[in-house]
């Protein structure tokens, strides 16, 4: 077989699109970086006053929609369609239940606006990014439920199911991060 | 003919695009207003209304012009073929102003682009020079003259991107053997994505400009006219552009060689391109995360860089120079990496060193992370930092040293010859060593104090960003002008340019220095007569305008040329390279059609019977 020919199977594609979803996860990685290091920058020792048992139910219901999320993606993998759709519908619901409880109700709760002193607007900011990247995660799910209702994903070809798999995985883990930086670490101001 | 076939104006991407841009822009506006009537808001403020309508219009343009349409069909789940045929019914030209997915095509997009941003920030420097001939304001006000060195940055930084953009798009796949980029729509959108944004560049001139200059430190930028915004919103969709490019061109090198193209045979430029591209890849976010919160900060209110709302002005400065320092190596390692790509072709002589040119472009890369603050050693940030990133700048000039060493080592004895490449390529060699020997000077505190803010600066990033960039853009221009239009430029125009623009580059640079030791200071549009800068001034100002003629002539050359150049040979600079080994003009998927193995080193010139690649025609 030519180069040219092993070039455009669909398994040499699939390592191409890894990597390339990889480096773009490591290139997201540095702006949340970035706030990460603004937040100890700005605060310091000190953290915004939040609702903590809010703060432990939207960390539970991401971390949850994770487990579903590799549920799915294993399943697809195995050509277990019933369990695929399943677990993504689960993920998704997760995943809208995170932004209802941090735009919808952590961002009323709060005893602070944006405008108010550093942990006001790195609160907000840090938030407020992650969930944008959650909201286009549910977005991502949604289109790989409705193609996966379809039949269009089989046990070798489901790189998108894959791909928004690795993608929430990421989100899930910035908020590892995100979760002690705001809610834990340091003590309480504002 | 071609030329006879009628276009229809509508029909082509860019004009599609800037009209979906308008509208998208419009209706953005008026969402935001809508969301603000519901809110209980007065409906126009102009500041959240405009920014929030021209990030709406940046994406309009690029459904407008296609961008979008695959990865819209993937969403439904059609498949989509890897290339795009051209419409029949428009002339070849129209791929040019069309979405293409050939990198050969978007890397002269790149090109282009490049060209016309160089000749408008150009023009604001020729516009600010002149008004700096002669001391007091002549026909500027202060804030025009911020605006337009503001504009001259900035615009020059987006054409040195796309520059690079051209050279790695139009060149890393053919020299590496791949069909094309590892990902083309990625590819063709990365591209896009600079069109609407030097758009929202340029209008911030007409909404107030902005009198910060390019680096748009707080708290000034959190108090800057409307123009501030634009400003922001363009550069954060062009660095949206410079990460997605710099991810395909990675993940190209790694995954499309051709058999036998393994990392220490590729040629050379491509080592660069990757050390370039994993700076931009990174480093990008933080200069984007930096805008961001001073839009926010104008928008919401929120305290970031505000010291009476819990914020600090000098993290800016940290965020933002942990890109734009490293940023400076994007700039200059492609450049260098071109002159190492050329200097062994005009010399009939192997590359001395080729490992170590290879391994010192990512040192470069590596160490470039560890040393923005030496940008901020007046700033008044936190003082044990000075010391440490004093010597990790220092650090930078080991693995550039082994460069120079390599270059002159690879000239050593050589059969020189001096066509226009290799004019622009030794120019480069020579100006970057100005550039690089009045470096340490800034970079040890005790000097730096003194010499900060002044036009000592000026003169020496002028000087790495020549002979870092500009020089080895022009060379590259010239050496493969032949491979993409298949005629020869006009060689007595081409040494006509790089007579006028040499010397007087040094004349600028120099001049720049001197009056710099002597206490000028660089961003004032007026300066007291009583210093006697006046026919310094001058000088500098002429020489700014031989470069700009200089300039002229080069684009000149390339539109007359293409049509009129004599015909070229298809490997007239008897290059190894594999690119040069195709037929003129190149297959549209490259070596599909002649498939090739690596068999020896890439640069073993004048040795009998090396090969480099042994090509298989079909």
């Amino acid at each position: 077989m030519s180069t040219a020919d092993i070039r455009s199977e669909y398994k040499y594609k699939l390592g191409t699109n890894r990597l390339g979803l990889w480096l773009f996860l490591v290139s997201d990685a540095f702006f949340f970086g970035g706030l990460l290091v603004s937040r100890f920058y700005l605060m310091g020792y000190t953290r915004p006053h939040l609702e903590q048992t809010l703060g432990l139910i939207v960390t539970a219901v991401l971390l949850v929609s994770s487990f579903f999320m590799n549920r799915a993606e294993t399943a697809m993998a195995h050509g277990d369609q019933k369990t695929f759709l399943q677990g993504t519908l689960i993920t998704l619901v997760l995943g809208v239940g995170f932004l209802i409880g941090v735009v919808g109700v952590e961002w009323q709760l709060a005893p602070f606006g944006p405008n108010d002193g550093a942990h006001g607007a790195l609160f907000y900011m840090m938030t407020g990014m992650h969930a944008f990247h959650v909201l286009t995660g549910v977005i991502f799910l949604a289109i790989v439920y409705r193609n996966g209702r379809k039949g269009l994903y089989t046990a070798e070809k489901h790189w998108a199911v894959e791909a928004c798999a690795t993608y929430w995985h990421f989100i899930d883990v910035v908020w590892i991060f995100f979760y002690p930086a705001l809610y834990l670490i340091g003590t309480v101001v504002g | 003919m071609d030329e006879n076939k009628k276009v229809k104006f509508l029909s082509l991407g860019l004009v599609r695009g800037i009209v979906f841009q308008v509208i998208g822009s419009l209706a953005g506006m008026g969402f935001v207003m809508l969301i603000r009537l519901l809110m209980g808001l007065p409906a126009w403020n102009a500041e959240p209304v405009w920014v929030g309508g021209t990030f709406v219009g940046v994406f309009t343009f690029l459904i407008g012009v296609g961008a979008f349409s695959d990865w819209f069909k993937w969403a439904k789940g059609e498949e989509t073929s890897d290339h795009i045929e051209a419409d029949p019914s428009q002339p070849k030209w129209a791929k040019y102003y069309n979405i293409s997915y050939d990198h050969k095509v978007i890397g002269i997009q790149y090109g282009v682009t490049s060209i016309i941003l160089l000749g408008m920030a150009g023009t604001f420097a020729m516009i600010f020079r002149t008004e700096l001939a002669a001391a007091k304001l002549q026909f500027l006000d202060l804030g025009l003259f911020n605006s337009l060195i503001g504009l001259h940055g900035i615009v020059m930084i987006a054409a040195i991107l796309l520059g690079i953009g051209a050279m790695s798009n139009y060149l890393v796949p053919l020299m590496i053997g791949a069909s094309d980029m590892a990902f083309p729509r990625l590819n063709a959108f990365a591209y896009w994505l600079n069109a609407p944004s030097a758009l929202l560049v340029v209008i911030s001139l007409f909404l107030g400009g902005f009198d910060t200059g390019w680096t748009a430190y707080p708290p000034l930028s959190a108090r800057a006219p409307l123009g501030m915004q634009m400003f922001f919103l363009g550069v954060y969709v062009i660095g949206l552009s410079s990460i997605l490019g710099s991810l395909n061109i990675i993940v190209t090198v790694i995954r499309m060689r051709a058999p036998g193209m393994n990392y220490f045979r590729m040629p050379i430029f491509v080592w660069a391109s990757v050390a370039t591209s994993i700076i931009s890849l990174t480093a990008t976010q933080l200069i984007a995360l930096s805008f961001q919160m001073v839009m926010f900060q104008r928008l919401f209110g929120m305290g970031f860089f505000d010291p009476a709302n819990g914020g600090n002005v000098v993290l800016f400065q940290h965020l933002f120079w942990f890109y734009s320092h490293p940023a400076v190596y994007v700039f200059i390692l492609p450049g260098l990496g071109m002159i190492s790509e050329l200097l062994p072709v005009f010399s009939r002589k192997p590359l001395f060193g080729y490992k170590w040119i290879a391994v010192s472009s990512m040192a470069i890369a590596l160490v470039g992370f560890f040393v923005w603050a030496h940008h901020m050693f007046t700033a008044g940030m936190e003082e044990y930092l000075r010391v440490p990133f004093m010597y990790s700048t220092m650090l930078v000039a080991v693995p550039t040293g082994v460069k120079f060493f390599s270059w002159v080592g690879t000239l050593w004895r050589g059969k020189i010859t001096f066509p226009t490449p290799m004019l622009f390529t030794l120019g480069a060699v020579s100006v970057f060593l100005l550039g690089g020997l009045t470096g340490p000077p800034n970079a040890t505190v005790a000097t730096d104090l003194h010499l900060h803010d002044t036009y000592w600066i000026v003169g020496h990033f002028h000087a790495t960003m020549f002979g870092g960039f500009m020089f080895p853009f022009f060379a590259a221009f010239y050496y493969w002008y032949p491979k993409i239009t298949g005629r020869m430029y006009s060689e007595k125009l081409g040494k006509l340019h790089f007579w006028l623009m040499f010397p007087a580059f040094y004349v600028q640079s120099l001049w720049q220095m001197y009056i710099g030791l002597l206490g000028m200071r660089r961003r004032i549009g007026d300066y007291d007569p009583a210093l006697n800068f006046d026919n310094s001034h001058l000088v500098i100002t002429i020489a700014g305008f031989t470069i700009f003629v200089s300039v002229l002539i080069f684009i000149y050359n390339l539109i007359k040329s293409a049509k009129q150049g004599e015909v070229a040979e298809s490997n007239p600079w008897n290059s190894r390279s594999p690119e040069w080994q195709l037929p003129t003009p190149i297959p549209e998927h490259n070596y599909t059609d002649h498939p090739f193995k690596v068999t020896g080193e890439p640069y073993d010139y004048g040795l009998e019977g090396s090969t480099y690649i042994t090509m298989s025609d079909k």
